[in-house]
């Protein structure tokens, strides 16, 4: 299929995530927002108490956690940025009518997207490893676990950052950011929504279960708790969350490729 | 090449939606059966409320009301699998009270299912007069919580003289219920009565939505009428040999002695047994719970604590 | 070759938001361009000019009939390396600079990376921007962001080029580049599909022309023919004397008009010789004598207007 001369489709796409990712680094917005969630990683030295087992505890949970929703935070304001805006404001329309098909515009801007966010979780995370440093004085071998807590965050990012281009590709910029931060705030509940489905009985109970099977979970993918606690992660969850995390990605991806295809360019 | 490029795309694109669709439900459940009860290990993992409240950043209302419900999930859960292992009950309770004082559902629930030993409930009454205090601690106007201390004295603890205590310091309040001075009265007087009993239950399940507690309460009560009529029958069965000098052989015996009508059912519809020692017994002991009497021998009731012991939070 | 071909291609649109009404855009077009030629698309704003350029890019989908670029379907990813595209008021990537935008739609388009950079620089001298090249682009006025436009539409050296209302935004001394580059681009035998509503352009720079109003085609015509036809009128321009027109003029039935020292008398032809010797008589200096050609701006008006047959149509219920 390189009947059209020099390119291939992968070349193309990696033009494409390259670009999304020099926007998105030039873009001021991106700074603010790591800045803020390095001061909290701070602060969260402050919010310990005198115990150092407490320290360590409340560091690695509210800096993982700080990581984890900034990252949703960013990957939603970038992410929707990105698309929506370029849509909305005609940017597109000299990229599409260059040899460059609608899924490889869509492709090229996650893979794009997701590389801007792994770098902002390594300085997040650089900044919890600091705060970590400071309050315990060493790192001890549970910390480890904390880089596969971080993995497990990334691997939630991959879902965030395809829904985001999901929604971008059909709505506006704000419905696009509501719809996606919503279906985070579910996906982290989805956890509880199964527990309550098991319990109630019916209808009501099958609903519950279908709702919480199809909404990203999130509270699958989060090991923030168990690793706090330095408690070890089994390697065959590690495979089935990284396998959970691309599948879903996939199939929203494929969501948005199959939208966008059909948009009419207003 | 009948189909064009677009048609290509989009084919590709929905096979892909739709086997990464399955790939990622399957991948999900196998997550589920091997991370059993996140609940639960999340429960375990955070069993300090102060640190809890520091790391919630202000947001202290939901996250009580996410334990509360994980609370009411959890026993669900437990008490559905028949497990009798209720021991994460007592911290989610306190988190959530801790995180939120003025929870006052949690209260009661802990009131009903802290105390009681497993499958009914968690066997900590200490742990729930503990939480009984803190609740009125922080909410020294509510009548609810002093009716749940006292229920707390008198059906764990059987200490009628603090149940009375409560009820009255509860029947005090410028806001409260017309029964508290009565139930005050009657432990005084009448604590081991069936009929306090009853009002006892019965104010329970009138004061409350919860389908748990009401649940529990009508048991309690189902199980009062078993005690009551195996009790009167067992009189009746006594007067028979006072007036005749035997045992009765069957309960037709009793009917042509003209001390019953009919034959005697408990509530679920079932005929009493009349034992050859004079007993009598229910047909089925399973079907009640918290029954005392009509059970067979060796079957005997727990011996209540007797002071209550302060567990360790 | 045929450079474009349209066969009855139509969009309607769905407005509104509860009951959605269909609103027709465009009505079914048909249109041939051969290659080479430079074809303006004119009509008033919201004539449906933007509306077929969108359709032809594959930006948005017919409702109705087809349409080829070289003899490929729209679709066939073939056609995008032969075509290049001005949007009207063009935006880009806010943080990029111009070299590095220009860059980046090279390695979309597929152009080597050896010669790439070179070609960009070519490209920026071509269209004056070579100064600005290193600015990030949300800093760039509309007139510059229209010679960015310009230089990605010509990047790759495609055969088609498509320019909607490229003069807007620049100065005239803009205006005068972006024509001298259309003419440099009919030089170099590539086909120019320009959109515009300023008449003048066209008529200096297109082979033909089609008129659209309402969605609509109202007529397609060479600007040679269209603006041959003399109206039986001569135009004689001359030296005044004393600011005035001279009566002989005016009695023989000229409109006149003075400007500074020169008069613009406008007559039928056959008075032609009685004017000239008007002026002789007079010893009236003679500048210049031309027949009246029907300009483009008739043309375009009376294509305009809804005509007899149309609104006979229109009562007879056939869609055009």
């Amino acid at each position: 299929m390189n009947s059209d001369g020099m390119n291939s489709a992968n070349a193309r796409i990696a033009y494409i995530a390259f670009n999304t990712f020099r926007e998105a680094v030039r873009d001021r917005v991106l700074y603010n927002l790591v800045a803020f969630a390095l001061l909290l990683s701070a602060a969260a030295i402050l919010v310990g108490e005198i115990s150092i087992d407490i320290e360590r505890l409340v560091v690695v949970n509210l800096g993982l956690t700080t990581v984890s929703l900034f990252g949703v935070v960013i990957a939603i304001f970038i992410g929707i940025g990105l698309v929506s805006k370029e849509i909305e404001k005609r940017t597109l329309y000299t990229v599409l009518s260059r040899p460059v098909r609608r899924w490889e515009f869509v492709v090229g801007k996650f893979f794009g997207l997701t590389g801007t966010l792994v770098i902002n979780t390594f300085f997040m995370a650089l900044g919890v490893f600091l705060a970590l440093l400071y309050v315990a004085h060493k790192f001890e071998k549970m910390d480890e676990w904390v880089l596969v807590a971080l993995y497990f965050i990334v691997l939630q990012f991959l879902i965030v950052c395809a829904l985001a281009l999901f929604f971008s590709s059909f709505s506006t910029p704000l419905m696009a950011a509501v719809f996606t931060f919503a279906l985070f705030v579910i996906g982290s509940l989805a956890g509880d929504l199964r527990g309550f489905a098991r319990i109630t009985p019916g209808f009501g109970g099958w609903l519950a279960t279908a709702i919480a099977y199809l909404v990203p979970n999130f509270s699958a993918l989060n090991v923030i708790g168990q690793v706090a606690h330095g408690d070890p992660v089994a390697g065959s969850i590690i495979l089935y969350d990284t396998v959970y995390a691309l599948l879903y990605s996939a199939m929203v991806i494929s969501g948005a490729v199959l939208i966008f295809q059909r948009r009419n360019l207003k | 090449m009948n189909m064009s490029a677009t048609g290509r795309v989009n084919l590709v694109a929905t096979a892909v939606l739709f086997f990464s669709l399955a790939g990622a439900m399957t991948t999900l459940s196998v997550i589920d059966h091997q991370r059993r009860d996140p609940v639960a290990q999340e429960a375990l993992y955070i069993s300090s409320p102060k640190v809890l409240r520091r790391m919630s950043l202000g947001y202290t209302g939901l996250l009580a009301d996410i334990y509360w419900t994980r609370a009411v999930q959890y026993f669900g859960v437990q008490h559905h699998n028949g497990s009798g292992d209720f021991r994460l009950l007592a911290p989610l309770l306190e988190v959530a009270t801790e995180l939120d004082p003025k929870l006052l559902p949690a209260y009661q629930f802990g009131a009903n299912f802290l105390g009681p030993k497993p499958p009914s409930g968690a066997g900590l009454p200490g742990a729930a007069l503990a939480l009984m205090k803190f609740g009125i601690e922080h909410n020294p106007d509510q009548w609810r919580l002093y009716y749940n201390l006292g229920f707390l004295y008198y059906t764990e603890f059987k200490d009628y003289a603090k149940a009375a205590e409560a009820f009255e310091r509860g029947a005090a309040l410028p806001v409260t219920s017309e029964f508290m001075p009565i139930l005050a009265a009657r432990m005084a007087q009448h604590a081991g009565d069936f009929d306090t009993a009853r009002m006892l239950w019965s104010t329970t399940y009138e004061s409350t939505k919860e389908t748990r507690i009401r649940q529990n309460a009508v048991e309690h009560l189902l199980a009062l009428q078993v005690d009551e009529e195996v009790t009167q029958l067992e009189r009746v069965v006594e007067k028979y040999r006072v007036q005749t000098g035997r045992l009765p052989a069957s309960m037709g015996d009793l009917e042509r002695a003209g001390f019953i009508r009919g034959t005697p059912a408990d509530p679920k519809g079932h005929a009493y047994r009349l034992m050859a020692d004079g007993r009598i017994e229910v047909q089925d002991s399973e079907n009640f719970y918290f029954i005392t009497k009509g059970l067979p021998p060796g079957k005997s009731p727990p011996q209540p604590p007797r002071e209550p012991q302060t567990e360790s939070k | 070759m045929t450079a474009i071909e349209i066969l009855d291609l139509e969009k309607t649109y769905l407005v509104g938001f509860w009951r959605k009404r269909p609103k027709l855009a465009l009505r079914p077009l048909r249109l041939t361009i051969e290659e080479g030629e430079v074809f303006g698309f004119l009509g008033p704003n919201g004539a449906g000019k933007t509306t077929t350029l969108k359709l032809l890019m594959g930006l948005v989908f017919p409702t109705a009939g087809t349409a080829r670029i070289l003899g490929m379907e729209l679709d066939d990813p073939r056609v995008k390396s032969q075509i290049g595209f001005l949007p009207e008021q063009p935006y880009f990537y806010d943080h990029l600079s111009a070299r590095e935008l220009l860059n980046y739609y090279g390695q979309l388009s597929g152009i080597p990376a050896k010669g790439r950079s070179a070609r960009v620089e070519q490209m920026l001298a071509l269209v004056g921007l070579s100064d600005s090249a290193g600015m990030q682009l949300r800093k760039f006025s509309k007139g510059m962001l229209q010679r960015v436009g310009l230089a990605q539409a010509i990047l790759h050296d495609p055969r088609l080029v498509f320019l909607d209302e490229p003069m807007s935004g620049l100065d005239p001394m803009g205006r005068r580049e972006v024509r001298d580059l259309i003419q440099q681009l009919r030089s170099e035998g590539k086909t120019v599909f320009f959109s515009t509503h300023i008449l003048s352009d066209a008529e200096a720079l297109c082979d033909r022309v089609g008129v659209i109003h309402q969605g609509e085609l109202r007529g397609v015509g060479a600007v040679a023919e269209l603006t041959s036809e003399t109206h039986g009128k001569v135009e004689i321009i001359f030296y005044a004397q004393a600011q005035r027109v001279p009566a002989g003029l005016t009695s023989l039935g000229a409109e006149a008009r003075v400007s500074g020292d020169m008069v613009n008398a406008v007559l039928p032809e056959e008075q032609q010789d009685a004017a000239l010797e008007v002026l002789r008589r007079e010893r009236l200096k003679l500048i210049s004598l031309t027949p009246v050609r029907r300009s483009l701006e008739e043309y375009y008006i009376q294509k305009l207007r809804p005509t007899e047959t149309r609104t006979m149509e229109t009562r007879k219920g056939v869609g055009v």
